[in-house]
């Protein structure tokens, strides 16, 4: 019982190092990596363009459900011109990042690490490596840059398109002021606020990623073996991602 | 690793739609301008003592029914007042220049207009014209220090007599 928990708990230390020496080594190939705009581009058409879509339609419909949510809460108050700073700050700090981050990992995240675990299973990692190419320069630095570009910028297009959607709702629908929704909504949103949620989006964008890219290299080199990697990388990005939400809001509110 | 016009023109787009989505963020949900109303309209005046928790962009409405907007909020150093400058559309345009003006608040906690009623006057507000009469936003400590006097100025009445 004792060695078997004592086991647990070494395994987990030794995940952790290796994740970390793994971006050690992500880092050091950035510079090169960098000089490749092209494998960066097409990484980023992965990881953002093509999760566009999903973004934009889950934003639409997270902000209409705060619309008739935030409506139905505030006005029992007989408050519901708050409508708008309420609902604003709720996407801009905390689902905007936090949902796009889980879509992210759903739908750009998995993608990734099938795309490597399969090159893992396929032995493409192997053949680049016999050919002295370093696959971390070619195969993950790009996709791992390309995830980390795309997150913050897929969370801003989440949280205005979610702000439409609570405006559709609050005031199309339900009647409240537009010019009341909108300058509340002006009067308590500050920049740091902003800034806030598109430092969130970094941070989860670098963890997702670097997950993503993780699970994708050490998947077991099997059809199996890439199923589990795709199953961890969904799972240890959403823990990690809520994890890491807590940790930056306790420091910056 | 083949990388196509398609989806460079793509990927291009998408990072340019996330930088306008970032600067829609910065620029229109904080404290920032937006031409609500845009010129159509007339400008009013009004001088208030305190204008509370008053927003630019907040309704200006006449029984109730919406008719402009504040358009912008400053502090004239030689009247010690906040001047409200109003944006009342154009299709009403036959407001009674004795009219007066006054800051209320819509429920409980909910934001601050400015409320409008009808003066008797058979001259109508043009472009630039001020209110006259005005009343201020109420403050909730004034109300509840009056009150307060209000009551010790009872007690002592009624000791005196």
């Amino acid at each position: 019982m004792y060695n078997t928990f004592k086991q647990m708990l070494l395994d987990a230390v030794a995940g952790f190092g290796a994740v970390a020496l793994f971006l050690l080594r992500i880092f050091g190939q950035l510079p090169s990596a960098l000089l490749r705009p092209r494998l960066i581009a097409s990484q980023i058409h992965n990881a953002g363009a093509l999760s566009l879509v999903i973004i934009m339609i889950c934003g639409l419909f997270v902000g209409m459900v705060l619309g008739l949510q935030g409506y139905d809460m505030l006005e029992r108050f007989g408050s519901e011109s708050a409508l708008g700073s309420a609902a604003a700050l709720a996407l801009v700090k905390e689902l905007g990042p936090v949902v796009a981050a889980l879509l992210f990992a759903g739908r750009a995240g998995t993608a990734l690490a099938s795309e490597i675990g399969l090159m893992r299973a396929t032995d493409q990692l192997v053949a680049m490596e016999i050919m002295a190419v370093d696959p971390f320069r070619y195969v993950v630095a790009p996709r791992f840059i390309g995830g980390v570009v795309a997150l913050p910028l897929l969370t801003m297009i989440f949280i205005a398109i979610g702000i439409f959607g609570v405006q559709l709702i609050g005031v199309q629908q339900l009647g409240v002021d537009q010019g009341t929704f909108w300058s509340q909504m002006r009067g308590s949103v500050e920049v740091e606020d902003v800034m806030q949620g598109l430092i969130k989006g970094c941070v989860f964008g670098v963890a997702c990623s670097l997950i993503a890219v993780y699970e994708g290299y050490t998947a077991a080199p099997t059809a199996e073996g890439v199923g589990r990697a795709t199953t961890r990388t969904v799972v240890n990005s959403a823990v990690i991602t809520l994890i890491l939400d807590y940790m930056i809001t306790a420091v910056m509110l | 690793m083949q990388s196509s016009r398609a989806t460079e023109v793509v990927t291009g787009a998408f990072v340019l739609f996330g930088f306008a989505a970032l600067f829609f963020l910065v620029t229109q949900i904080t404290n920032k301008e937006l031409g609500i109303g845009s010129n159509d309209g007339y400008t009013l005046v009004a001088n208030f003592e305190n204008v509370g928790s008053l927003k630019v962009g907040a309704p200006v409405s006449m029984s109730g029914v919406t008719v402009g907007r504040v358009e912008s909020i400053s502090y004239d150093q030689d009247l010690y007042k906040a001047v409200v400058r109003i944006r009342i559309n154009s299709k009403f345009n036959r407001i009674p220049n004795d009219s007066d003006a006054s800051i209320m608040t819509a429920g409980l906690l909910g934001g601050q207009y400015i409320g409008v009623t009808a003066g008797g006057a058979d001259q109508f507000f043009k472009d630039g014209g001020q209110f006259v009469i005005v009343q201020d936003a109420l403050v909730l400590e004034n109300l509840i220090n009056k009150l307060a006097a209000g009551f010790a100025g009872n007690k002592t009445d009624s000791t005196g007599d």
